[in-house]
């Protein structure tokens, strides 16, 4: 079997093309891919599409790089502050256009996307003016209760990126904590991307395939991205950066103060190695773990 | 957990304070009152996820949260929260798993009651987070609903945490993204919903209820110092009051100390 194993610029570069569906930030507010993020925004992707549930600031900032023309999502801001001003911005310029979600319904979206079908019923959102402005909403009476629901189309994204703890070279992956809609969202897509904390050998990860949140032979390509997830938490590795989200609220305010924050933390440093220098030690010791709390073994023997 | 968070650069979420409690402590211990014991509660976030933890640790020991990232707990975090994907809320959870299984014990009406906040409410308990018409100036994009909308259609009661201000209380709002009673009676079973509609707002200046024949949001009591006055002054449509207005119950000390370490830098309930 071949290694998937390459670096995140070559995986951006070669799964991410202009103009891709790309569903992320799949875990609400662990494990967000903000390594992937910056990356596609130094490499001036354009006419994205952006899919997914509470998208925290990772969309905000790819909206504010220009690289986003179309938002289909719940959620787009700041979690503990509120607004994300690029995204206010892009919306009231007209220069993105959004298909306003729910978290339910972009869950079942995406479900409906893995599971092949074009549809799939819920009872959530009827009477909300999310059915009369998203046109992948439509009301539709059972065929055997007679009631009404909610039909919620397939999405299919081009691409998933996704952060794990751990993968090993050919993309059979761990990850634990919450996993939000990681799990649809990357059976709906074509291709998918890993960000991995450590890389591991295959037989960590079949020690344990309860594990696996998605099969191994359908992700395209597995990048080492160690702290890829910063600001956001990655269960068993860094705590939330709290102060960097604070931070953003008012280094996003104004274009210029976006433009200026984006030069210091996404166009100045290269690569993510980059990153964490500028980042610090201090504060990665800051966020490290304090109180660890190892699993009991599962026996999977026969 | 960075702990102590510089957050001058924060809008205060408080409009006052008293010499013993800030208006947000009120406010949680309003919400932690909400919450009966054995219930299943999704919990949300800010101050509502501050309100479950003190109910859990006071008279609803027996509460089990859910929380939408996909993560059951029914102990109190050990370390304070700023939000529900903060690690603590992991350590020792009954559960961790996908969103889609948290909505699917919501749409099955499993969830006792949940809490959502809004920019802008209606008469009929309407939430929007999506857009608002500034008059002239065009509309100003909100983030959303995120779960909102899912919260207030599918649990079997919903709870209202809002700034009391006359733009945000509207005879009706410009977008509906959490339906309350839509126009009235009756609407919830037209639209298709299964259950539910919002049973309590409460605000900045009172608690409000709605009148169970014309789903009309009531003023049921107003917070200590604030006049019944004041709050008709602060809602944009002729708002109905019970016959007797009483005066919210103020948190006590018991609650307070509780609290106080739930929140132990004041971010989401101080100055």
């Amino acid at each position: 079997m071949q290694s998937k194993v390459m670096d995140l610029s070559l995986a951006i570069d070669r799964f991410v093309p202009s103009g891709s569906t790309l569903v992320t930030c799949t875990c609400l507010e662990a494990l967000i891919p903000f390594a992937a993020g910056h990356e596609i925004m130094r490499q001036k992707k354009q006419d994205l599409t952006l899919i997914g549930p509470i998208s925290d600031i990772c969309f905000d900032q790819l909206i504010g790089a220009g690289c986003v023309s179309r938002v289909r999502a719940a959620w787009v801001g700041n979690v503990i502050t509120g607004s994300g001003y690029n995204f206010r911005r892009a919306v009231e310029s007209g220069a993105l256009e959004v298909e306003d979600h729910s978290n339910f319904t972009i869950s079942t979206a995406l479900q409906a996307g893995a599971s092949g079908i074009p549809f799939l019923p819920v009872r959530t959102a009827l009477g909300s003016s999310l059915m009369e402005t998203n046109q992948s909403l439509k009301t539709m009476t059972c065929p055997f209760s007679g009631d009404t629901l909610a039909a919620v189309a397939a999405i299919t994204p081009d691409v998933a990126i996704i952060h794990v703890q751990r993968s090993d070279p050919f993309g059979n992956a761990h990850l634990w904590g919450n996993l939000g809609i990681a799990r649809e969202a990357c059976l709906a897509s074509d291709h998918v991307i890993l960000t991995a904390e450590t890389i591991v050998e295959p037989e960590v990860i079949t020690s344990d395939p309860n594990r696996v949140f998605t099969p191994g032979f359908r992700v395209s390509a597995v990048a080492h991205v160690p702290w890829g997830a910063h600001p956001s938490a990655v269960p068993g590795y860094y705590n939330r950066d709290h102060q960097m989200y604070l931070n953003y609220q008012n280094a996003s305010r104004t274009v210029a103060q976006f433009a200026q924050w984006k030069k210091e933390w996404v166009d100045s440093p290269s690569s993510r190695s980059e990153y964490l220098k500028l980042l610090g030690q201090e504060r990665m010791d800051d966020l490290a773990l304090k109180h660890h709390l190892l699993s009991e073994p599962a026996d999977y023997g026969y | 957990m960075i702990w102590p968070l510089n957050t001058t650069c924060c809008r205060s979420l408080l409009i006052m304070a008293t010499d013993h409690y800030t208006q947000a402590e009120l406010m949680v211990a309003a919400a932690a009152r909400e919450i009966a014991d054995q219930e299943v509660i999704f919990v949300g976030m800010r101050l509502p996820l501050l309100g479950f933890l003190l109910a859990k640790s006071t008279h609803a020991p027996n509460a089990v949260g859910i929380y939408e990232l996909g993560l059951i707990r029914d102990s109190v975090a050990p370390e304070p929260i700023l939000t529900m994907g903060d690690l603590p809320n992991f350590y020792r959870a009954q559960w961790l798993c996908d969103m889609a299984d948290m909505m699917g014990l919501l749409q099955k009406g499993e969830v006792h009651a949940s809490f959502i906040g809004g920019a802008q409410v209606d008469r009929f308990g309407n939430l929007n987070t999506t857009y608002s018409r500034n008059g002239s100036s065009g509309t100003t994009r909100l983030p959303g609903s995120g779960g909102a909308c899912d919260l207030a259609s599918l649990a079997q009661r919903h709870i209202i945490i809002m700034k009391h201000e006359k733009r945000r209380f509207v005879p009706r709002v410009d977008y509906i993204t959490s339906p309350g009673y839509g126009d009235g009676p009756g609407w919830r079973q037209r639209a298709g919903l299964p259950r539910g509609g919002p049973s309590r707002v409460i605000t900045t200046l009172g608690i409000l209820g709605f009148d169970s024949q014309n789903k009309e949001m009531v003023l049921q009591s107003v917070h200590p110092g604030v006049s019944v006055q004041t709050v008709l002054e602060h809602t944009a449509w002729p708002l109905r009051t019970a016959p007797e207005v009483s005066t919210t119950p103020e948190p006590t000390q018991d609650e307070l100390a509780m609290l106080r370490r739930f929140d132990p830098q004041g971010y989401w309930t101080g100055e």
